[in-house]
């Protein structure tokens, strides 16, 4: 168990002695007058490492996400990406959306290579850079099918894709594996997990799923409802060297699951 | 959403056939015979004096486009009709787009257009002789007053309710707001634009055969008028049956047309 002295660091989770590809300072957001959604947060991502922000709703964990990503404003505080302040989406984000949000009148190919038509790139190289990863996601021969046509693991695969083909230092996904279905989410989440590593790829994933958090993540920030405070980081530490099935029975594994689902559960009812 | 169906459609089994036809084409025609042998055993019947059977109606529909009336009407009632119509889908849809991009457009436009969708305007089709007198204007200003309000309020509220998720998709790619207008909102409205246009183009005909009723007799509108001061209900009703399936057609061309081009997805399911 090693689930972190780190518990409620928030001070000092903006160390710079470590190389963080994402940090985010007093980030306060307020919906209107009334909504606290998030209460200055401090919160520092690893590069190269996958955290998730896992909380109850309403802990405006997909809120944090959006500040990240530069689609939605800040009441007050800072977004930081490699070191500089950000407002804005940038070509070193990429975001891959819980409700896929694919173009429905586009093919896969075309989907996977929106970032770059809309960037310019001529269609012979956006099209080549586009079948290199449907190719990495698995899903080689839909190129030219249409989103409705795939399944819901087959659409976030392309969804996946689409953020992989503009090369951003990191990943931003909002509970990407909740409109798919249990078997493909597990047999999702492996592929997730082999690819990152082979892209080395920072990862910053917003989920409600204790098991798919601690099965996924190299840090798992906790967070509480209403206003959103960090309650709690938690390394989970599991070596994904092992099968999939043998992790999944791992002691360490069931444990940290356990104890993040004692410290989930004063927060309802 | 729409897509659904076009899966439906796409599960159906293609390959059946009946007598040789498509499933789908089969029934469609079936609907049509069923349509037309009711009328006329209905016209035969008879349900009233003025009521003439389809075969009566065709046979007056031949004798008219042999004898060069009927060419001499539609080229009369179409002009109108087509410069009333290219007007309010150019501007129309223009128009609807920019209200659902822009609050001060929508805030000076819309009132307008609710009030004429609203209103009787046939009520309104004498008024507009005051203004335009009786001529092209005139007819052109009734096919626009009947078309343009459904366009217009179609467009907007498609591109007012475009995919909140697409957009934030295409921002967080860093597209240019013209970027997210042209290659995400307008597409994605698309269906709603063109529903708005089909509607908009029958209110058209509406338009143009309601001004040659209420303004001076010309065109299809003097077919209909002067056949049923004679009680010739065959050629009146030859002339009715030419304005719908007219009407139909130029609905169904621009159904292709949409799915042609914004809506590549569809066909496949067709």
């Amino acid at each position: 168990m090693s689930s972190a002295n780190a518990t409620n660091s928030l001070h000092d989770a903006t160390s710079v002695d470590q190389d963080n590809v994402a940090e985010v300072r007093n980030l306060t957001k307020f919906y209107g007058e009334d909504i606290h959604a998030l209460d200055s947060v401090n919160l520092s991502f690893p590069r190269g490492q996958m955290t998730t922000l896992l909380g109850p709703s309403g802990c405006g964990k997909t809120t944090m996400l959006k500040i990240i990503a530069g689609l939605l404003d800040a009441t007050s505080g800072q977004v930081l990406i490699n070191g500089k302040e950000v407002n804005s989406p940038g070509p070193e984000r990429a975001f891959v959306f819980q409700d896929f949000a694919l173009l429905p009148w586009a093919t896969v190919l075309r989907n996977v290579a929106f970032g770059l038509e809309l960037k310019g790139v001529p269609r012979a190289e956006r099209e080549e850079k586009a079948r290199h990863y449907i190719d990495e996601v698995g899903l080689t021969g839909v190129e030219s099918k249409y989103p409705h046509e795939l399944s819901g693991g087959m659409r976030q695969r392309v969804g996946l894709a689409r953020a992989l083909v503009v090369n951003a230092d990191v990943l931003l996904m909002d509970e990407p594996f909740s409109a798919v279905d249990e078997q493909n989410r597990r047999k999702f989440q492996e592929d997730l997990l082999h690819l990152l590593a082979a892209e080395k790829k920072s990862v910053i994933f917003v989920t409600h799923s204790i098991e798919e958090a601690v099965y996924v993540s190299d840090q798992i920030v906790l967070l509480s409802p209403r206003p959103g405070r960090i309650h709690s980081i938690i390394r989970p530490e599991i070596s994904h060297d092992a099968e999939p099935d043998a992790i999944r029975r791992d002691k360490n594994y069931l444990d940290t699951i356990e104890e993040i689902w004692s410290e989930l559960r004063k927060y309802l009812d | 959403m729409t897509t659904d169906t076009s899966t439906e459609l796409a599960r159906m089994p293609k390959s059946e056939k009946i007598l040789g036809i498509y499933y789908l084409t089969f029934y469609q025609i079936l609907s049509v015979v069923v349509v037309f042998v009711l009328w006329e055993i209905a016209g035969r019947y008879p349900i009233s004096p003025a009521f003439p059977t389809f075969s009566a109606t065709m046979y007056a529909l031949f004798e008219m486009i042999f004898d060069g009336r009927m060419i001499a009407a539609f080229a009369e009632t179409l002009k109108p009709l087509a410069i009333g119509v290219t007007i309010s889908a150019v501007f129309g849809v223009f128009l609807g787009v920019s209200m659902g991009l822009n609050r001060l457009f929508q805030w000076f436009w819309e009132p307008i257009f609710v009030v004429l969708q609203a209103s009787p305007v046939a009520a309104l089709i004498p008024l507009i002789t005051y203004a335009y007198g009786i001529g092209l204007a005139a007819k052109t200003v009734a096919v626009i007053m009947l078309a343009a309000p459904i366009i217009v309020l179609n467009s907007y509220k498609a591109v007012r309710h475009a995919s909140p998720s697409l957009i934030q998709m295409c921002r967080s790619f860093q597209g240019t707001r013209l970027q997210e207008i042209v290659i995400v909102i307008v597409p994605n409205a698309a269906p709603v634009i063109f529903a708005g246009l089909r509607l908009g183009v029958a209110a058209g005909f509406i338009g143009v055969i309601l001004a040659e009723l209420l303004i001076t007799p010309t065109g299809i509108g003097d077919l209909i008028t002067y056949h049923r001061s004679i009680a010739e209900y065959n050629y009146m009703y030859a002339a009715v049956f030419t304005v719908i399936l007219f009407s139909s057609v130029m609905v169904g061309m621009l159904e292709t047309a949409e799915i042609k081009y914004f809506r590549p997805e569809k066909k496949k399911g067709r």
